[in-house]
C-alpha cells in the first residue's frame, strides 16, 4: 500500500515538472550543448559544402580576428569602467534613499524608473543628449560647467569617447537596479551593530567604513558579479547607437557573433565566440562562489 | 547639534535633487519632445527650454500611426511577453513545487542541473539555438518568441525558495481532507505564495517587454517584432523626425510604467528577491 502510494507520488511529481524540464532540455540544454559542438564544425546556412569536423579551426580564426579581439577588449573596458561606476552610484543612492528623512519613495522611483525602460528606447533617448555640435544636451551642459572651455564633440563618432558615452547610457538605466539590491541589503543590517559604535564613539565614516560596508559584503559581491556579467552581455545599446563603431571602438563579443551568424551565415564561427562567452560567465561566477565561500571561512 | 543634523538633511537633500534631475530630465525630455514640432526638438536639446512644454501638439503621436503599424508592434509585445508570463508561472511553479515538497527519484539530480542551467545567459545560447530553430522552421512566427522562454531555470529557482519558507501545516491539513497533491497546489500553496509569483511575473515581463537581441535575430517580418525592434527600426526611417520618435517611445513605455507605479512594491521587492539568493 505504502509502496503503491509512493509510486503514485512519484508519477505525479513528474506531471508537475516534466513540461518545465522539457522545455530547459529543448531550448537551453540540448542548444547549450550544440553550442560547443558546432564550434568545431565548418557549418555555414545554405554552404554547399557538407558539415565536417574541424577541431580548434574556429577558435584559432576567431582569436586572429581583429573585431572580435576588439571586442573582447572593449567588453573588459566597458566592464572596468561600469563595475566601479554603476556599484559606487548604485551604494551611494542606496545610502541616501536610506535615511530616515521624507520623501525618500519618491527618490527612489525616480532612480528606481529607467530600470523599467526598454534598453532600446533609452539607447535612442541618449542618441539625442550625446548629439555633436553646441546645440547638443551633454556638449552644452559640458559648455556651462566648464563656462566655455568645453570643445562640442560627436560622441558617438569619436573612437575615444563612444565606448565611455554608451557606458553614461548604461549606468543610467541599469542603476537602479542594484541600488535596490543593495538598499534590501542596508536595511537587513541590525541596527543595534550601530548603536553599539555609537556608544562607543565611532564617528558616521567609521560606521560606514567598518559595519556597513562589511554588513554589505556579500549583496556587493552579488552585484558587481550581475554587472560585469551584464557588461559582456551588452549588445542592445551598440546594435543602435554606434554598430560597433568607430573603427571598432564599441564592437562586442555578442555584436561580433550576432554579424558572423547573420552577415555572413557563419553559424559554426558564431558558436565559438558565445563559447568564449560562456567560459567568461563561468569563470566570474566560480570566482563569485570562491570569495563567498571564502568569507564564511573567515566567519 | 540639531543645527548639524539640519545642515546635513539639507545637503542629502541637496545631492538627492541633483541626481533627481539627472535621473528625469532625459525622461522629460522625450515627454515634451514628443508634444513638440519636430525641428525644435534637436533646436532646443541643450536648453533647460527643451525640458519645458511650450506647445501641446499631438501632431507627432498622429505622424507615429501614419508611419509604423505602431498598433502592429504593440499588439505583437504584448501578446508575446503575457503568453511568456502566463505560461511561465503555471509550469515553472509546479516544477518548483515537485522539487521543494514531493518525493520523487531523480529529484536532487534534476534540481542541481536547474540550479546548473540558471548561470547560462540567453547570448550564450543565442547561435545554436538560431539555428535549431531555423531547422524547426519557426523563423518569423510568434512561436518561435514564447515557446523557448516559458520554462525558466532561475523561475524555477525563485518558486523552489519560496515554496521551502511556506509552513507545511496548510499542506499537511490538505492532504488529511484527502486532497492530493493537484488540488493542494492550487487551492492551497499557490493562494499562500502571492509575492512570488508576483515578482516572477514582473521580472519575466519586464526581460520579454525589453527584449531586443533575439526578436532580431529571428524575426524578419514587420508583422511579428516586437515593439524595441519598432523603436529601432523608426529611429532609422528617413527623415529624422526627433518628435515622432519620442511619440513612439512614450508611448512604447507608458503601459510598462503605467504598471510600475500603481504596482511598484512589488517591483521593488521582484528585483530586491534575484538579490537574496546565495
Amino acid at each position: 500500500m505504502a509502496n503503491k502510494l509512493q509510486h503514485q507520488q512519484h508519477r505525479i511529481a513528474w506531471n508537475f515538472v516534466l513540461p518545465a524540464m522539457l522545455g530547459l532540455l529543448a531550448f537551453v540544454l540540448v542548444p547549450f550543448i550544440l553550442a560547443i559542438i558546432l564550434s568545431f564544425t565548418n557549418l555555414r546556412l545554405g554552404s554547399p559544402l557538407p558539415m565536417e569536423f574541424v577541431a580548434f579551426t574556429q577558435y584559432q580564426r576567431i582569436f586572429s580576428d581583429t573585431a572580435f579581439l576588439h571586442g573582447l577588449r572593449n567588453n573588459a573596458l566597458f566592464a572596468l569602467l561600469v563595475v566601479p561606476v554603476q556599484t559606487g552610484l548604485a551604494l551611494l543612492l542606496a545610502l541616501l534613499i536610506n535615511q530616515s528623512l521624507r520623501g525618500m519613495v519618491v527618490f527612489r522611483t525616480l532612480f528606481f524608473m529607467p530600470v523599467v525602460f526598454p534598453l532600446s528606447l533609452v539607447a535612442v533617448i541618449w542618441v539625442l543628449l550625446f548629439a555633436p555640435g553646441p546645440e547638443g544636451s551633454l556638449n552644452s551642459l559640458l559648455q556651462l560647467v566648464s563656462f566655455g572651455a568645453w570643445q562640442p564633440r560627436d560622441f558617438l563618432h569619436d573612437a575615444s569617447w563612444a565606448l565611455p558615452a554608451i557606458t553614461l547610457t548604461s549606468v543610467w538605466q541599469g542603476v537602479g537596479f542594484q541600488m535596490v539590491i543593495l538598499l534590501a541589503a542596508l536595511q537587513g543590517i541590525p541596527q543595534e551593530l550601530y548603536e553599539a559604535a555609537r556608544v562607543d564613539g565611532a564617528s558616521s565614516p567609521q560606521q560606514l567604513l567598518f559595519i556597513t560596508i562589511p554588513q554589505l559584503r556579500n549583496a556587493l559581491i552579488f552585484v558587481i558579479l550581475v554587472t560585469t556579467i551584464l557588461a559582456f552581455r551588452l549588445f542592445d545599446q551598440v546594435q543602435i547607437m554606434t554598430q560597433g563603431g568607430p573603427q571598432y571602438a564599441t564592437t562586442t563579443v555578442m555584436y561580433e557573433a550576432v554579424n558572423a551568424a547573420f552577415a555572413s551565415q557563419q553559424v559554426a564561427r558564431a558558436a565559438a565566440m558565445t563559447v568564449v562567452f560562456f567560459v567568461i560567465v563561468l569563470l566570474l561566477t566560480l570566482v563569485q562562489r570562491y570569495w563567498l565561500k571564502h568569507e564564511k571561512v573567515i566567519e | 547639534m540639531k543645527r548639524q543634523q539640519k545642515i546635513a538633511s539639507l545637503l542629502v537633500y541637496g545631492v538627492l535633487l541633483l541626481l533627481a534631475f539627472i535621473f528625469v530630465a532625459p525622461v522629460a525630455m522625450m515627454v515634451v519632445g514628443s508634444l513638440k514640432p519636430d525641428a525644435r526638438v534637436l533646436q532646443e536639446a541643450g536648453s533647460l527650454s527643451g525640458l519645458l512644454p511650450h506647445t501641446i501638439e499631438w501632431q507627432n503621436y498622429a505622424d507615429v500611426f501614419a508611419r509604423v503599424p505602431f498598433i502592429n508592434y504593440l499588439f505583437n509585445s504584448l501578446f508575446i511577453s503575457v503568453s511568456i508570463v502566463v505560461c511561465g508561472l503555471l509550469v515553472n511553479s509546479l516544477a518548483g513545487y515537485a522539487f521543494s515538497r514531493l518525493q520523487w527519484k531523480g529529484r536532487d539530480a534534476l534540481l542541481l542541473l536547474v540550479v546548473s542551467l540558471m548561470i547560462i545567459p540567453l547570448e550564450a545560447i543565442a547561435v545554436p539555438l538560431f539555428y535549431e530553430v531555423t531547422l524547426l522552421g519557426w523563423r518569423n512566427t510568434y512561436l518561435v518568441q514564447i515557446v523557448p522562454f516559458i520554462a525558466n531555470a532561475f523561475s524555477i529557482y525563485l518558486f523552489y525558495s519560496f515554496f521551502l519558507g511556506l509552513p507545511r501545516e496548510l499542506e499537511e491539513a490538505a492532504r488529511i481532507d484527502g486532497a492530493g497533491p493537484w488540488r493542494t497546489f492550487f487551492y492551497i500553496v499557490a493562494p499562500n505564495a502571492r509575492p512570488v509569483f508576483a515578482s516572477v511575473a514582473i521580472l519575466t515581463f519586464l526581460t520579454q517587454w525589453g527584449s531586443f537581441l533575439w526578436p532580431l535575430m529571428v524575426t524578419s517580418s514587420e508583422s511579428v517584432r516586437p515593439l524595441p525592434l519598432g523603436i529601432a527600426a523608426f529611429y532609422t526611417l528617413p527623415p529624422l523626425q526627433w518628435g515622432d520618435i519620442f511619440a513612439f517611445g512614450v508611448m512604447m513605455v507608458l503601459p510598462v510604467l503605467l504598471v510600475f507605479i500603481l504596482f511598484q512594491r512589488w517591483f521593488v521587492q521582484g528585483v530586491a528577491s534575484t538579490g537574496v539568493k546565495g
